[in-house]
């Protein structure tokens, strides 16, 4: 089948590609751009290691038509980091250990930096309940949601 | 996934007649057909997007009735505030779908047009009594939402027609929607159970329970509303509603459970629902 022309914006550069329109956003990001920091876990949606940000929302890039992203701001993991400082998020997930084979810690630290950009004021049971579609295998959960709750504290603050 | 032609239509007139095609699927959110597609039990010829065309998302308010566009994220559903004062129980199933990485997704009219008896933002329509505008080349149509489910997965979209818009009218002064689940997010109810009250001075004058995962398709349980209109929601009336309801419904069992617990569940969620509903309404 034909491929299609698509110019996707992945953190902050333009990208002209030819992609058929069978290929997932997250095919194009990992195989095409050779952004492999987004993961692939179970491929339909339930497991959250693909989340990425399309203007300004987190969403499951296995279930996204590279095709449909054309034209649209994207943001994944290797983005968060400016100028060799890594993101608060990215640093809470370091500095409490919330991450263990490290699988499924872009998705979890890409789903948690949007949900504090929208309201770093949930509550703990609001950020786990706001997370649950996001799956560790190594069930480090107590260690992620220390981590979201330390960024989303320190993001707070930096912004009063 | 198998190759498919892919179209992004910027008009409903030229997406109708891409649609109208044989081995067509249309695209909206993608959280059901990219599956599907990946899992090739969706071997679409063509895609066609609905995404380009214009007017299709948003959420108006005009008076007292609501219009959601069909290609409305269910996430913005979920947040808007006149749904959750005025469609609390659409609002409250918006927000039971997948995760917010889905919900960022997926669409009202997809979850709809899919037409799985166990949408989650389905119970919450029927209860509002929702028109769903409807449009093809040949023009447009509306029917009411509990007239457009045929079976699993069925409808009574004709090739080529392409759900455009969901009108809600007037809301009811309380509603409520419970999932009957296990997991609390990420989770395909058991059965969803929606109910939508008016109260004056004490009594009943209106009430619409909406049921899914009960039956082939999403459904009213008419008997149980009969019960509660015009009357004072007594607890015996209430008990009485939750035994019409079960008596009403024809699940069947699956993986999930058995039709005995859908069927128990239907009682003791309806009066649940109509509870709270009573509640919401006397506020």
């Amino acid at each position: 089948m034909a491929k299609h022309p698509v110019t996707l914006t992945v953190n902050g550069d333009e990208h002209d590609l030819l992609i058929e329109p069978r290929k997932t956003l997250l095919a194009v990001l990992r195989d095409t751009i050779g952004l492999t920091g987004t993961k692939e876990g179970c491929s339909t949606g339930d497991c959250g290691a693909c989340t990425v940000i399309v203007d300004g929302k987190a969403v499951t890039s296995c279930m996204v038509l590279g095709v449909t992203a054309s034209g649209k701001e994207i943001t994944t993991i290797e983005g968060l980091a400016s100028d060799g400082e890594l993101h608060p998020v990215q640093q809470a997930f370091i500095d409490t250990g919330g991450y263990q084979c490290g699988f499924c810690t872009p998705g979890f630290i890409m789903a948690s930096k949007a949900l504090i950009d929208e309201n770093p004021d949930r509550t703990e049971e609001e950020f786990r309940h706001a997370l649950g579609g996001n799956i560790c295998r190594c069930t480090g959960y107590t260690k992620i949601l220390e981590a979201v709750l330390q960024a989303a504290e320190e993001i707070r603050t930096t912004v009063k | 996934m198998k190759s498919f032609a892919f179209f992004e239509p910027t008009t409903l007139a030229e997406a109708s007649r891409l649609f109208a095609e044989e081995h067509a699927q249309l695209l909206a959110g993608g959280t059901d057909l990219v599956i599907g597609m990946k899992a090739y039990t969706e071997t679409p010829q063509s895609v066609i997007s609905l995404q380009k065309i214009p007017g299709l998302a948003g959420i108006t308010t005009d008076g007292d009735s609501i219009t959601i566009g069909a290609m409305t994220k269910v996430r913005e559903v979920e947040l808007s505030g006149d749904i959750q004062q005025h469609h609390t129980a659409l609002a409250e199933g918006a927000s039971e779908i997948g995760s917010i990485q889905i919900r960022n997704l997926a669409t009202l009219g997809g979850n709809i047009a899919h037409a799985s008896p166990a949408a989650d933002t389905v119970a919450g329509l029927l209860v509002a009594d929702a028109q769903v505008d409807i449009a093809s080349a040949d023009g447009e149509r509306s029917v009411p939402i509990n007239e457009l489910f045929t079976g699993p997965g069925q409808t009574v979209l004709a090739p080529g027609e392409i759900i455009t818009r969901f009108r809600l009218p007037s809301p009811a002064s309380g509603s409520h929607y419970i999932k009957h689940k296990i997991r609390e997010v990420m989770d395909l109810a058991f059965i969803g159970v929606a109910a939508a009250v008016n109260l004056d001075n004490g009594t009943i004058t209106d009430a619409r329970i909406g049921l899914a995962a009960v039956a082939p398709t999403p459904i009213r349980a008419t008997a149980a509303e009969n019960l509660l209109k015009g009357n004072e929601p007594t607890p015996e009336l209430i008990e009485q509603a939750g035994e019409a309801a079960a008596a009403g419904c024809s699940p069947i069992s699956d993986l999930r459970c058995s039709a005995e617990h859908r069927t128990e569940m239907v009682n003791v969620l309806t009066k649940r629902t109509v509870q709270n509903a009573l509640a919401r309404a006397r506020e």
